[in-house]
């Protein structure tokens, strides 16, 4: 019998400027500045003296079809139809009247979503797919950040940080969430639990060695069975075995914890990007709201604003006041983990006699 | 009408809070779903064990080798091996890649979510990590169909596995004066050179491209891509009186010193009289009053965009506009994190044949890393293991003091080709 006859996919990427508003398609590379009218807006000026307002509002990220309609409802209605995503899942309404600003941001605001983002304030939290979706996750994300913009929902809506924060959650160490101002990441505390039954059929065995970023992980033979063995007193228990072979399970209800960590900047602005560092660990992994996580996250922040320069991001402004000052400001604990031992930690050390008291 | 939802008090308290929440999104879909009511009964059962109980497999669709995110439930009867959640026993997601910028027109958005009504759960990132729309919740049954729509309405999947990965560009252009570049076309001319690669996964592993306008990176291009494009200009900063005098006249002389002049990291700003200003040919000067203006050494100036950040339009990009590219970002693997690297100090991107060139050279990076790699090495992992220089000179590249924070420190190393090496710099300068 034929196969039934299957569609070909038509390969080919979008027209970069399908659906751009008729006025940034027309000012394409032309513009001249811009200012915040207020938080949440941004308007734009072109050199042919054309306007346009952006209107920016939180969502949730994962919505549902009709949280999105009504989106597009709201676009139809109260903008000219044409919107975009941030790389934070805001969504901004790019109107050409400046009159449609007010109304606009009061129906978002109705329907729930907050205006804000922009500037010097706290935006939404990039972040991963947690139990919701991941194959190998720690913890949940969607949840994590619930919570988290819940506790920060007026950070969000108003431009008082001295300058913007961004923030990222990553359900494993992996880090899918990203360098962020602050980022809270899975830390696992205990080497993988294998079961020996699975791992011959599972995985394949030299991927699993490879994998290990410390040479840990060899073959064994496990009541006659051929599995992995784990050198515990190596382990770093990362988890990159896990996603190879499911049977090492590193994920522990308890021994999974959470850590935090500061100073990540994507940004060239000032200093060179720079990577986030911990400053905290051992966090319970407390679903359903994570209060502990909450509060360590809301303590830095509040130091920060309450301290930092204009225009310092936590990178900048840790840089100014130096690491002990940060520990005894924020009253985070500084632990014999925070020393690096990784390969090029010698950089991170301090080989000279520039000490703070 | 769905059936009666599983208990979920855990995720219930997920509802409560100003944040708009995906719990109650969940449970508006679980009203017409039983597949979304499983859901929902599957995640409540991670929150209260603290555990996740998805697996992968292989689910795809006809033509691709990749692009759609296969999950099985392993929530399953301890006697029978039934799925627990039999409605939501597979939960597949689809990738599909977003125009750049992430500009949409309302009737897309509505047609996406027509769609995934219909075939799917209803549930719909805007987006993910790397970019991309994300379809959440399909049966594999589903999978194709759901799939034809989406193509057949102008849309194309998105990388997964060990493959290019769709890529990702900041507003730029369509509504930023600080873009240095067409980011939307860089994006796409790219995106359309490797569709092959992008659908059916044959790398060593993962390869990223990201297009950001300018220094501020909003795309997170040097630290989360395989191949950044930063946009930068290599003459003079643009400068505008007008706006200048407006900004100095709002923000006064505490702020213009404090946040403007002693923030530029290599002190190329300076506060002078306007009468004073240096005459040099590298010099930008813009008056912010009657008697005082600012003076900025242009080759003293590294892009790094923070004086442009604060005094919008009054400071602005030159003219002779293009782009930085380095290579190298990832996340933590075998090595740890690392940042890209710069490749390439200056490409010029006006023309079409530039952009051209762009492609070029990032076909060159993809096919040496195709052949030089090991499996489950990501480029960043690679050029540390070989060194920067084997991989520039593989690629035929130039090197220039620009790629390194400073020199070597350390003498080990081998010179004894120095002379071919101070003929091939003194041919460089002479180019």
């Amino acid at each position: 019998m034929a196969q039934p006859q299957m569609r070909k996919p038509v390969e080919y990427f979008l027209d970069n400027k399908k659906f751009l508003h008729p006025k940034l398609a027309a000012n394409y590379g032309n513009w001249k500045y811009h200012d915040r009218p207020r938080p949440g807006v941004l308007h734009h000026v072109a050199k042919t003296g054309d306007e346009v307002w952006t209107v920016r509002a939180g969502t949730a990220r994962q919505m549902d079809v009709f949280t999105i309609r009504k989106l597009c409802d709201i676009a139809d209605r109260f903008a000219e139809g044409r919107v975009r995503f941030t790389i934070r899942s805001n969504i901004e309404y790019i109107v050409s009247e400046e009159s449609k600003v007010g109304p606009l941001i009061a129906e978002l605001e109705r329907n729930g979503f907050p205006v804000g983002g922009t500037g010097n304030s706290v935006s939404m939290v990039a972040h991963t797919q947690g139990w919701l979706h991941c194959d190998i996750p720690g913890t949940d994300a969607s949840g994590v950040v619930k919570s988290m913009m819940d506790a920060l929902f007026e950070d969000f809506k108003n431009e008082e940080m001295p300058n913007r924060v961004r923030l990222s959650t990553s359900c494993c160490e992996i880090n899918c969430g990203g360098q962020a101002d602050i980022a809270v990441i899975i830390q696992h505390t205990k080497p993988p639990k294998i079961n020996h039954d699975l791992v011959a059929n599972v995985c394949e065995r030299p991927t699993v060695v490879a994998r290990c970023p410390v040479a840990a992980i060899r073959p064994a033979l496990v009541n006659g069975k051929p599995s992995l063995e784990v050198d515990e007193k190596k382990c770093i228990c990362c988890g990159a075995c896990y996603p190879p072979c499911p049977p090492m399970q590193i994920n522990d209800p308890e021994h999974s914890k959470l850590a935090i960590w500061v100073g990540g900047k994507n940004s060239n602005a000032r200093s060179k990007p720079s990577f986030h560092k911990m400053v905290a660990a051992g966090l319970p992994n407390n679903a359903p709201r994570w209060p502990e996580v909450n509060a360590v996250v809301k303590n830095i922040l509040m130091v920060y604003k309450a301290d930092a320069r204009p225009w310092e991001r936590m990178a900048d402004w840790i840089d100014r006041i130096g690491w002990p000052r940060f520990f005894e400001k924020t009253g985070l604990p500084f632990t014999k983990y925070m020393i690096d031992d990784w390969r090029g930690s010698r950089y991170n050390l301090n080989a000279s006699a520039h000490v703070r008291f | 009408m769905a059936k009666q939802p599983h208990a979920t008090p855990l995720l219930d308290q997920l509802e409560s809070g100003p944040w708009p929440s995906f719990v109650t999104g969940l449970k508006r879909l679980a009203q017409d779903k039983d597949y979304v009511v499983d859901l929902l009964g599957h995640l409540e059962h991670s929150y209260k064990t603290r555990k996740g109980y998805w697996k992968g497999g292989t689910v795809g669709v006809f033509g691709y080798g990749g692009g759609v995110i296969p999950r099985f439930t392993e929530i399953k009867d301890e006697k029978t091996g039934a799925p627990v959640f039999k409605d939501a026993a597979e939960f597949h997601t689809l990738r599909i890649m977003p125009p750049p910028g992430m500009h949409y027109d309302t009737a897309t958005l509505r047609k996406f979510c027509d769609i995934w009504e219909k075939y799917g759960s209803g549930l719909i990132a805007l987006h993910g990590q790397t970019g991309d729309i994300m379809l959440q919740g399909c049966t594999t049954e589903n999978v194709q169909p759901a799939w034809d729509e989406i193509n057949q309405m102008g849309f194309d999947m998105g990388g997964a596995g060990p493959s290019v990965r769709t890529g990702m560009s900041c507003v730029g252009a369509a509504r930023c004066e600080q873009s240095c570049y067409d980011e939307g076309m860089a994006h796409q001319k790219i995106v359309n050179n490797f569709l092959d690669d992008i659908h059916r996964p044959a790398l060593p592993y993962k390869f990223k491209f990201k297009f950001s306008g300018c220094g501020n990176d909003c795309m997170n291009a040097i630290q989360r891509s395989d191949m950044a494009v930063i946009g930068t200009w290599r003459d003079n900063m643009g400068t505008d009186e007008a706006l200048a005098r407006k900004w100095f006249a709002k923000h006064g002389m505490n702020e213009l010193v404090n946040d403007v002049i002693n923030m530029c990291p290599t002190r190329a700003i300076q506060l002078k009289d306007a009468a004073a200003v240096g005459q040099d040919a590298h010099i930008s000067s813009v008056k912010v009053s009657d008697a005082q203006a600012l003076e900025i050494s242009n080759k003293d100036c590294v892009r790094c965009m923070h004086c442009i950040n604060v005094m919008t339009g009054a400071l602005a990009p030159g003219n002779d506009k293009g782009a930085t590219i380095l290579v190298g970002g990832h996340g933590h693997l075998k090595i740890g994190a690392t940042l890209g690297t710069v490749v390439v100090p200056f490409m010029s991107l006006k023309q079409d044949e530039d952009y051209d060139k762009m492609v070029e050279l990032a076909k060159n990076i993809v096919d040496f890393f195709a052949e030089n790699a090991l499996e489950h090495e990501r480029i960043g992992e690679m050029i540390e293991r070989i060194g920067l220089v084997n991989f520039v000179e593989g690629l035929g590249l130039e090197v220039d003091p620009n790629m390194v924070n400073c020199p070597r420190s350390n003498p080990y190393v081998r010179t004894d080709g120095w002379d071919e090496e101070v003929a091939k710099a003194a041919a460089r300068k002479a180019a």
